[in-house]
């Protein structure tokens, strides 16, 4: 299938088109922030500390009259690029020890017994720990999370790799004295790039919802950037006042990994009839 | 059987000395020194050197290791830094709440999922159907702690119904203390019964389909019957893992939620341990729930021969 027409048979389910363009939104919102919004994000206005929505704040302010719409665009930016960086990396690193394993029989046992092993910490819990440890900083915690989701890409591309390895197309290279490194570049891992979108999209997802809990809870990015897990944080305590300096940057956060969920889900269904039965 | 049981607890065995490998890597692999941190600016170098000295610091890594895992073989995690205690007794204490929860939570989640699957599964696409994968993938999206507050606002601050955190005073009835559970079980199961609503739906859908089923129906039995005997009991070895694995998950989960509703759990534990940089607590803990992950994932494959003989022994 052309890339066109993946595309076209992916928006042909309305859910799917409409969590793509929620999606666009939100990445779009986050790029132009400044342009959507006359007030800094760090501004701070004490007089008008929680207000209600109105014309001049579109969600109110918060527990210290900073515009709350403009820190959710901004703090975007933040959490998008943290979640991105996260997938990427997860994707990058489980790739090379998924193809490793399923491609070289030796390696396959020590490789994924220490994948089970990082896969029996919950994530949560490993990736408090690691940024614990590495102390708290958006680069720590990108680090932490791709190391709590690596095994699971890893987990999906063994498990594909082990499929394609054994397929005609790969012996015949092999007979024609093809060396390893390209068969695995030019053969194996182009067969493996629709596992590995799945797998990105949702680890993008994970991810967003990971570093909002790693943020709440004070041991992820500095309270001082805004970021949708810091937001919720720093005004819980005024949630009775102002309901809304809570519900909002979480539905922030619902939204875009819903969006990026059934992004997933759809791609997936798509590119593995098999499973579209089920649905 | 033997032969079985044997290779799955080598298994087992393999993967938990690698966990506390991993966990050994990751907590000496921290920057800076743990003991000057504890000591503060004030600290000399001998007050350094000394302290190093009780806790074992000064050794090569290697030794630290076998030292390590010779105290982990006497059930001993250490001390921990800032509770001036065992890290087991810490863990012990507060092994209750985080115990509970996990296992209300499972109820819930299961009760709302293992339903849900089955309805959805049998009326596949219609329109409830949609609404339980709807809500399925919804659950799946929602943080547990921003979900947490809200219900607090809503049941605790404005509707008094529960309190709004903690764990009852010291020597509150169970009763009182599982009343302070509901809200954050609540946010837990239904937010991990999600998984559980899948796997039940794509259990169902492929049971559903087989010959077995027509054959039931062929007979006459009649609808209920059919689905909740004939295809139920073949859906269940699925169903029954992921539950298990929900367990496993949910001890991790809880971190998040026991924060949100300020108990006294493991969870807890471990955020201050984290903000603190006590490293026996974090190291311990991660230990210990690892542990129980590995322990119920093994307990799963043994129930699978029980559930469906089919599975070779």
């Amino acid at each position: 299938m052309t890339i066109p027409l993946i595309v076209r048979k992916l928006f042909r389910r309305r859910i799917v088109l409409a969590a793509a363009l929620l999606l666009a939104g939100v990445v779009l919102a986050a790029l132009f922030a400044g342009v959507l919004s006359g007030f800094d994000p760090n501004e701070t206005a004490v007089r008008q500390r929680l207000a209600q929505p109105s014309v001049a704040h579109w969600l109110g302010t918060d527990e210290l009259g900073r515009d709350l719409f403009t820190r959710i665009v901004f703090g975007g930016r933040y959490s998008l690029t943290i979640a991105a960086l996260t997938a990427f990396g997860a994707v990058v690193a489980g790739t090379l020890i998924g193809l490793a394993a399923g491609f070289f029989r030796h390696l396959d046992a020590p490789l994924m017994r220490v994948v089970d092993a990082m896969m029996s910490f919950p994530d949560i819990l490993l990736a408090i720990a690691l940024v614990g440890i590495l102390g708290p900083s958006m680069l720590n915690v990108v680090l932490a999370l791709v190391l709590v989701y690596t095994p699971r890409v890893a987990r999906v591309v063994r498990a594909s790799t082990l499929v394609v390895r054994e397929l005609a197309f790969v012996e015949a290279a092999r007979a024609v004295g093809v060396s390893t490194p390209r068969i695995l570049w030019r053969h194996v891992l182009p067969n493996l790039v629709s596992p590995i979108t799945v797998q990105g999209t949702f680890i993008f997802a994970y991810a967003i919802l990971a570093e909002a809990a790693l943020s709440f809870l004070g041991v992820g990015v500095p309270p001082e950037i805004p970021t949708w897990g810091t937001m919720v944080a720093g005004s819980q305590q005024y949630a009775h006042q102002a309901l809304g300096i809570v519900l909002f940057p979480g539905l922030a956060i619902v939204v875009t990994a819903l969006s990026l969920q059934l992004l997933g889900d759809g791609v997936r269904d798509l590119l593995d009839p098999r499973l579209r039965k089920s649905m | 059987m033997r032969r079985f049981l044997l290779a799955r607890l080598g298994g087992m065995a393999v993967v938990l000395a690698l966990v506390a490998v991993l966990v050994f890597i990751l907590t000496r692999a921290a920057p800076g020194d743990p003991v000057a941190v504890l000591l503060g600016d004030q600290a000399t170098a001998d007050d350094i050197a000394r302290v190093q000295k009780v806790y074992g610091l000064d050794r090569s890594l290697p030794e630290q290791f076998v030292l390590w895992l010779r105290e982990l073989a006497r059930g001993n995690l250490g001390d921990s830094i800032f509770l001036q205690r065992p890290v087991t007794q810490a863990l012990w204490e507060r092994a209750e709440p985080t115990t509970l929860l996990s296992l209300l939570a499972v109820a819930i989640a299961t009760l709302i999922g293992v339903p849900g699957g089955i309805v959805s599964a049998v009326f596949r696409g219609r329109l409830v159907d949609q609404v339980f994968t709807g809500f399925a993938m919804l659950g799946a999206s929602v943080p547990s702690f921003w979900f947490g507050l809200v219900l607090m606002q809503i049941f605790a601050v404005s509707l008094g119904w529960f309190p709004v955190s903690g764990y009852g005073e010291p020597g509150a009835s169970l009763a009182a203390r599982l009343h302070c559970l509901v809200l954050p079980a609540t946010v837990l199961g239904v937010l991990n019964s999600a998984l559980i609503l899948r796997f039940t739906r794509a259990s169902m859908l492929d049971v559903l389909g087989e010959d077995y089923v027509r054959t039931a129906r062929a007979k006459g039995l009649p609808e209920s019957r059919v689905v909740l005997k004939h295809a139920l009991r073949n859906a269940l070895v699925p169903i029954v893992t992921v539950i298990g694995l929900t367990v496993a998950l949910m001890i991790g989960g809880a971190v998040v939620t026991e924060t949100v509703f300020g108990l006294p759990g493991v969870g807890n534990l471990v955020v201050s341990a984290v903000t603190r940089r006590d490293y026996p607590v974090i190291q311990g803990a991660l230990l210990v729930v690892a542990g129980i992950y590995v322990v119920i994932n093994f307990l799963i494959d043994l129930l699978y021969t029980v559930v469906d003989p089919r599975v070779k022994v």
